[in-house]
């Protein structure tokens, strides 16, 4: 008999944990089902209603388009100057040590202290930006005046905060590849692209993906930088999802038409990982060919 | 093999089912806790003669806000506990966090904090759904309330502030108080004298007048040795708080309104041709003598921007100058002076107000003790002495106000207490009443800001005007 229970007594811990984690985000779906606001703590239940609301909203499309916008954009560009920086810090050298104990600083501070750091480099009057590029005639620039420019420089400290995560890990990539398939191609006098296009990228994508999909699915959630960098203005120029759902459930006090923008965010965040975790395996088994 | 893998998910099946019992059962349990009402007050349960000492040995939990008119109410809580027996324990949070934490809190419908800051605009939202003690039963009741705390005593556009009827549209001064004039703010022009005095310029009459400053100091002001100045600081964040100082204040001098209202239905009135040609009028004065990044300007920036030179006006709270004027405070310590600002087309003064009231939370459970707290804190003694001792300033009691000491402390900044004087019957609560305030000035305050981009105002306030009828009719 105790032989039999011991199997289900293994499994109570992640049973607890799974519960744990489905109790309030089953609460939370149950929400939406009505109209609770602090006007109406007595709701009723209106069903999709607040989903078809949200679906037909300007600002929830607005909204969605700017998050992706950020979150392609962010990991994009992250991916490409992590696996760069990662490159040249392969190359083992003193210096190649320094700057990575170095790099590793931006992941210390938290988002939000980044954002508000860049605030004020970003001031056009007093920011130390315009003051370093006043000598090239562009002292002036309003950097978050502007919707072009108030996303895009929300994404710069997004790629400020989280390249060196990405190159972190394409760096343990890079240690981790065989060194025989590089030697094979040094002694048939491959060149360095060619070696890199063929070999290099192909065995670390695994890695790349993996950085790739952590970074996309942190920058579709991104609140902090946005808010404490531009609070999504200029007008609704970086009103991501996040912030939306935090205006709606907090500020605003319509706690059921908040939650939904999230429960939409999550489908969406949830949609994605389950495209690149099944890109991730095909990827991983082409690299595997490859060794 | 087979039945263990049926037993196995059969066991599955009535774990998740065990799951879910008490999911559905907090489902059941309703929204938000205990929402039960007692429709008579706390306060009846006070009888007999007043006494500070009632409720010795009892301690109230506070939620403050960052200011410096808590730093004096902090400085002069002993004075409470000796008088009362009565100890305050209290949290202090920045601004910027603060209204969240309060919101959160008071919806829990928990009683972590018995009493608590907030502006009316908070009444709007915090009253409807009950979380607000209606203090009015406290204030009549002589045996809760001292002789000395003298209701009359108040500025009434203050007390007025704070008591709403809960219905959307409704003029304020009706129904419950549900909060008590504590500290407030009236917005009007400060602006550096030495800039103007080199640039031979007087402050403006009329809007048209300040626009035209405005742009005449930013051109002007650093070839006369202030270098980077520019001439008026008026906030820009994509925030309720960008419109209810300056902008709001010439808003309502300009004749204009928020909302119309009609047998209960309010109507937004944004973008009627007048507000259209004001907001575009306010977004050029900006764009021509406004501060570089605009748009992210709160008061913090505005304030510092004037103290530190870098602005040669400011159109904002009293105290934002206040603070930056006072000795020792800033560069241009010294040197900021106060105007009324320009009137409207029809000499209106009317003025916009922000007040720091005090409430109490309606599921506290010591609401006798809490109400002595309020009664104090917003008393004539502790007021006084936060007024002449520290940085309590704009006083909400008449006779604070006329106090001979508090005057000669406000006499060196030129112009604070003509300033104070001329518009203190004027200021007031500008907005209509109703709880989708803040929904309604963010987008509000975006609006603006797409209008300072560059957007056409009339299509911009047509869409804000649309987005916020389905949302406050």
């Amino acid at each position: 008999m105790r032989l039999a229970l011991r199997p289900y007594l293994l499994i109570v811990p992640a049973l607890l944990l799974t519960c744990g984690i489905l109790y309030p985000f089953g609460l939370g779906l149950y929400y939406t089902l009505f109209d609770f606001s602090a006007s109406k703590p007595q709701p009723d239940m209106v069903r999709f209603e607040n989903y078809t609301t949200v679906f037909t909203q300007e600002a929830f499309w607005n909204s969605a388009w700017v998050t992706v916008l950020y979150a392609v954009g962010a990991a994009a560009v992250e991916t490409v100057l992590g696996v760069a920086v990662a490159l040249l810090l392969h190359r083992s050298s003193l210096l190649g040590r320094i700057l990575e104990k170095i790099l590793i600083l931006p992941l210390m501070i938290a988002p939000v202290i980044a954002a508000i750091i860049w605030k004020l480099m970003l001031q056009p009057s007093v920011g130390v930006v315009n003051y370093l590029l006043r000598p090239f005639g562009l002292g002036g620039v309003q950097w978050t005046d502007t919707p072009t420019g108030a996303l895009l420089s929300s994404i710069a400290v997004d790629v400020w905060v989280y390249t060196p995560f990405v190159a972190i890990l394409a760096l343990a990539g890079l240690r981790s590849l065989p060194t025989s398939p590089f030697e094979a191609a040094a002694v048939d006098g491959a060149g360095w692209w060619y070696t890199f296009r063929r070999l290099t990228l192909p065995m670390l994508w695994p890695y790349v993906l993996v950085a790739v999909i952590f970074r996309f699915m942190d920058s579709l959630k991104v609140f902090d930088i946005i808010y404490a960098l531009t609070e999504g203005g200029p007008g609704d120029s970086t009103v991501v999802l996040q912030i939306r759902a935090y205006l709606e459930a907090i500020r605003f006090q319509r706690y059921s038409f908040g939650i939904s923008y999230t429960i939409v965010l999550w489908a969406v965040v949830y949609l994605a990982a389950m495209v690149l975790v099944k890109h991730l395996g095909k990827i991983q088994r082409r690299a595997a060919e490859v060794t | 093999m087979d039945t263990h893998v049926h037993d196995r998910r059969r066991f599955l099946a009535l774990a998740a089912g065990a799951a879910a019992a008490p999911l559905l059962t907090a489902c059941g349990a309703g929204f938000g806790g205990d929402d039960s009402k007692s429709d008579g007050s706390a306060a009846d349960d006070v009888t007999g003669s007043f006494d500070w000492k009632r409720e010795q040995g009892t301690t109230v939990k506070a939620l403050l806000n960052k200011h410096p008119y808590t730093d004096a109410l902090i400085a002069d809580l002993k004075s409470f506990t000796a008088k009362t027996g009565i100890k305050v324990e209290y949290d202090v949070f920045p601004e910027d966090n603060y209204f969240d934490k309060l919101t959160v809190d008071l919806s829990s419908g928990r009683a972590s904090y018995d009493v608590f800051m907030l502006g009316a605009y908070m009444v709007w939202q915090y009253g409807p759904p009950g979380w607000l003690e209606d203090l009015g039963p406290w204030m009549r009741n002589s045996s809760a309330t001292g002789a000395e705390w003298d209701q009359a005593d108040f500025f009434p556009n203050l007390l007025q502030a704070g008591q709403w009827s809960l219905r959307a549209g409704a003029p304020l001064g009706q129904g419950g108080q549900y909060a008590l004039p504590w500290g407030w703010e009236t917005n009007v022009v400060a602006y550096n004298t030495e800039v103007f005095r080199k640039l031979g310029l007087k402050p403006a009459e009329s809007f048209d007048e300040l626009a035209e400053l405005a742009a005449s100091i930013k051109r002007k002001a650093p070839g006369a040795g202030f270098d980077g100045m520019y001439g008026i600081a008026v906030r820009g964040s994509r925030s309720w708080a960008t419109i209810h100082p300056g902008f709001m204040t010439m808003y309502a001098r300009n004749g204009l309104k928020d909302f119309t209202v009609d047998g209960g239905k309010l109507t937004p009135a944004m973008n009627s041709p007048e507000a259209v040609a004001f907001t575009e009028d306010w977004a050029r004065m900006v764009k021509r003598g406004g501060p570089p990044s605009w748009t992210s300007y709160t008061w913090y920036q505005c304030s510092s921007d004037l103290g530190a030179e870098k602005a040669g006006m400011l159109f904002d709270a009293d105290t934002a100058a206040y603070f930056q004027a006072v000795k020792g405070a800033s560069p241009a310590s010294g040197k900021i002076a106060f105007h009324p600002g320009p009137k409207g087309p029809d000499g209106s003064l009317a003025t916009n107000m922000w007040i720091w009231s005090l409430g109490m939370n309606a599921k506290s459970e010591k609401k006798s003790a809490g109400w002595l707290f309020l009664q104090w804190a917003t008393g004539k003694e502790h007021l006084r002495k936060g007024a002449i001792t520290h940085n309590h300033i704009d006083p909400v009691r008449k006779s604070v106000a006329d106090d001979a000491a508090y005057k000669d402390k406000m006499r060196h900044l030129p112009g604070f207490l003509e300033t104070f004087e001329t518009v203190v019957d004027q200021t007031k609560i500008q907005f209509t009443p109703q709880a989708q305030f803040f929904d309604a000035t963010t987008s509000w305050a975006a609006a603006l800001q797409e209008i300072y981009g560059g957007k056409g105002a009339q299509s911009v306030l047509d869409g804000l005007a649309d987005d916020l009828a389905g949302k406050v009719g």
